[in-house]
């Protein structure tokens, strides 16, 4: 598949000259396969891409590799080959990441993937992830569980890569606090009964339990947890943050308490907030242009790589490489990592060779289900 | 562990294993009289459920198009098959059987979906859309290869499988869909909670194994079907139609998936690619019972769902690995003990 996206109208490519000064983005999103939850809405967002910076044109290149690593890999190398990519996006999914990071280093093109992924090697000195790294969000978890005089955690979560990822940011962060960890339970995507690990969990009772899933199938334990009864709080991770969620909950996830990024409660900010402006436009251009409640965080994630780039591409003009370069490209690189108060929808970029990720604690804010709704929280 | 935790493990162990029985019955049937692993059990379900879901929500079900895809496929197979002997009333019979009916169906949900004219209809509808890709199915992978070995119907079954999972990514999009619970109750049994719905699979479950038990015995169809199952050969010769027993047994496989959806999806999540895992856990039951008993492999699926809520209490991030493991005994005890298996009669 191959969605040519002529950022620039003809217009536009008419006045603009050498073919050189344009900078030319590559981008693969997941739009298929099981990934297509995250990919569809960053697939959608392309178009609020800015189309311009520092008065060169950007050309988005759009593929979809259909939740493949294998394929977002031939995706990008076509891309780069063709049209001479400066930079490259995506995947919307940790594995084909990854494996896009490894092709970063090998053709030395800067990548920002919209996935978390581990930074090591040679790929993580040009990869740049746009989403919050799981401390980030297990730490504001734990701020409210100690503020609340929570002493006891059960955990549910998912025997896969995210439910063990999260698990041991939540476990690095408990240490050293008096909040004790168990039961720990496990559960799969395709489960259809959690009962078992409901029993043991409300029989322990412990004052909260964590549930760490994704999509739809994160509202299962919250359905059997309000089955069995269990008072205690409940709280989901970033990964539950979908309006499906919502819809399949239903009233068992009242009360439901949540890690998120700014950008899905944009509209309840306080003015102050720097995402605010930036999250409440792109709210209101991407549901205009997708049907009202459409928004997805996802889809920021795709938003945030339009903003950091622009402020990179501001930055690298001053190294006096051209675009389509590999100079050019290097220069690119080194801008991404020196970022300074960059705001997107999701967080305030502050980048260091250090932490590629650059956020920080205004990056997550906590959001409680109130009347089938995502409620801000003080 | 005290008592009343494992009542309601064994409560919750039974409604699961419920829904394995009724699968592992349907893919004893289809393999007994086809030969074919049916994998696509599972894909039955889940559009099942999801149809159910969207008639609900007075959406028309992406099952409409796969229907028309699936009536169409079979149409061409005919048509090809009767390339020698064009004649008006053989295309008419052909039509009348494929696109003809689908058309009628996808033209009455098209219309009465909007209404949403409450659970009885939806189910109604429901049914009228899944049961027909049973045949369509058989139709379109399987007639064709009616004589080839187990181990290629194995293989069309896989590729049937894949597709239809890609099918509903497409049709149904990639969210879970739940319906509402047909009855919405809960009574107190002593210690316990047990809701309508779980009663109902159970019950349900029941009523539909011995309707089946009684379809085999008295009916001229369910004791052809069991002739075709026990010699295919004989049966032919005193002339029962294999693709007739073909089609007949894929649709009430489709028929059994049906029933599966209605009474599990208000108690879990479907997705368009959840049918695999409920259909591979039917399938190990149906394994157990030799896959050509079907009282061994209904126990089976009892024994399973129950084994599977006691894991899930004990061993969470190994229950699957339970589940699975426990397969491992019984097919050695049976290979030691059974003779072997003749799978090629022909």
């Amino acid at each position: 598949m191959y969605l040519r996206f002529a950022a620039a109208g003809l217009a536009a490519l008419a006045f603009t000259v050498p073919a050189s000064a344009e900078i030319n983005v590559c981008v693969t999103v997941s739009a298929t396969g099981p990934a297509a939850s995250l990919g569809v809405p960053q697939n959608n967002t392309v178009p609020f891409l800015p189309t311009e910076m520092g008065g060169e044109t950007v050309n988005y290149v759009v593929f979809d590799d259909a939740t493949d690593p294998t394929a977002a890999v031939k995706n990008v190398r076509k891309c780069i080959e063709e049209e001479n990519a400066d930079i490259i996006i995506g995947s919307s999914a940790t594995p084909a990441s990854m494996a896009l990071a490894g092709i970063a280093a090998e053709t030395k093109t800067p990548v920002i993937p919209l996935a978390p992924i581990k930074l090591e090697g040679d790929g993580g000195h040009w990869a740049f992830p746009m989403p919050q790294p799981n401390t980030q969000m297990a730490g504001a978890l734990l701020e409210h569980m100690q503020a609340n005089d929570v002493k006891t955690l059960g955990f549910l979560g998912y025997s896969d890569a995210f439910g063990e990822q999260f698990l041991n940011a939540m476990q690095a962060q408990l240490d050293g606090t008096d909040i004790k960890l168990g039961p720990v339970e496990r559960f799969a995507r395709t489960d259809t009964s959690v009962t078992g690990q409901v029993l043991k969990l409300v029989s322990a009772n412990p004052d909260a339990i964590l549930i760490v899933a994704s999509g739809t199938p994160a509202a299962l334990p919250n359905l059997t947890l309000a089955e069995r009864g269990y008072k205690g709080q409940i709280y989901q991770t970033h990964g539950a943050a979908s309006k499906d969620f919502l819809r399949v909950a239903g009233k068992a996830a009242e009360g439901t308490i949540l890690p998120v990024g700014p950008i899905v409660v944009a509209g309840q900010l306080p003015d102050d907030n720097s995402t605010k402006a930036l999250g409440v436009q792109y709210t209101k251009d991407y549901e205009a242009a997708n049907g009202e409640g459409s928004l997805s965080s996802f889809g920021g994630h795709m938003f945030d790589a339009g903003q950091v780039l622009k402020a990179a591409v501001a930055q690298a003009a001053d190294s006096g490489a051209e675009p389509g370069t590999p100079e050019y490209r290097a220069a690119l690189r080194d801008v991404l990592a020196t970022l300074k108060e960059v705001p997107g929808v999701h967080a305030v970029f502050n980048t260091t060779d250090d932490s590629h990720y650059g956020h920080d604690e205004r990056s997550r804010v906590l959001v409680v289900v109130k009347n089938g709704d995502w409620k801000y929280m003080q | 562990m005290d008592g009343t935790i494992a009542l309601f493990l064994i409560q919750d162990g039974i409604t699961n294993g419920a829904i394995y029985a009724l699968l592992a019955v349907a893919l004893v049937l289809v393999f007994a009289v086809t030969r074919v692993i049916l994998i696509p059990q599972g894909d039955f379900v889940t559009f099942g459920g999801l149809s159910l879901a969207a008639l609900e929500m007075g959406r028309v079900p992406g099952s409409v198009a796969m229907l028309l895809a699936l009536a169409a496929g079979a149409m061409v197979m005919d048509l090809v098959a009767a390339r020698h002997d064009f004649r008006a009333k053989r295309i008419g019979a052909i039509l009348l059987r494929t696109l003809v009916p689908a058309g009628l169906i996808s033209g009455a949900v098209v219309l009465l979906a909007p209404l949403q004219l409450g659970p009885a209809v939806s189910i109604l509808l429901t049914a009228c859309l899944v049961i027909p890709m049973g045949p369509y199915l058989y139709r379109i992978a399987f007639q064709p290869l009616a004589r080839a070995s187990v181990l290629v119907l194995l293989i069309a079954s896989v590729g049937a499988h894949l597709a239809m999972t890609g099918l509903g990514l497409v049709f149904f999009g990639a969210e879970g869909y739940r319906t509402a619970p047909l009855i919405d109750a809960n009574f107190q049994i002593g210690p316990l909670f047990v809701s309508a719905q779980s009663l109902l699979v159970i019950g349900a479950t029941v009523v539909l194994l011995v309707l089946l038990s009684v379809f085999f015995g008295r009916t001229l169809i369910g004791k052809a079907l069991r002739a075709s199952a026990i010699n295919q050969r004989g049966a032919r010769i005193v002339g029962i139609s294999t693709e007739l027993s073909g089609r007949v047994a894929f649709a009430m496989a489709a028929a059994i998936g049906i029933v599966s959806a209605i009474l599990i999806a208000p108690l879990t999540t479907l997705y368009y690619d959840s049918g695999f895992l409920i259909g591979l856990k039917g399938f190990v039951a149906a394994i157990i019972g030799g896959l050509s008993a079907y009282v061994p492999a209904v126990g089976a699926a009892f024994a399973l769902g129950i084994v599977e809520s006691f894991s899930s209490f004990w061993a969470s991030a190994f229950k699957e690995v339970i589940v699975f493991m426990s397969i491992l005994p019984i097919l050695l005890w049976r290979s030691i003990w059974s003779p072997p298996h003749d799978d090629e009669e022909e």
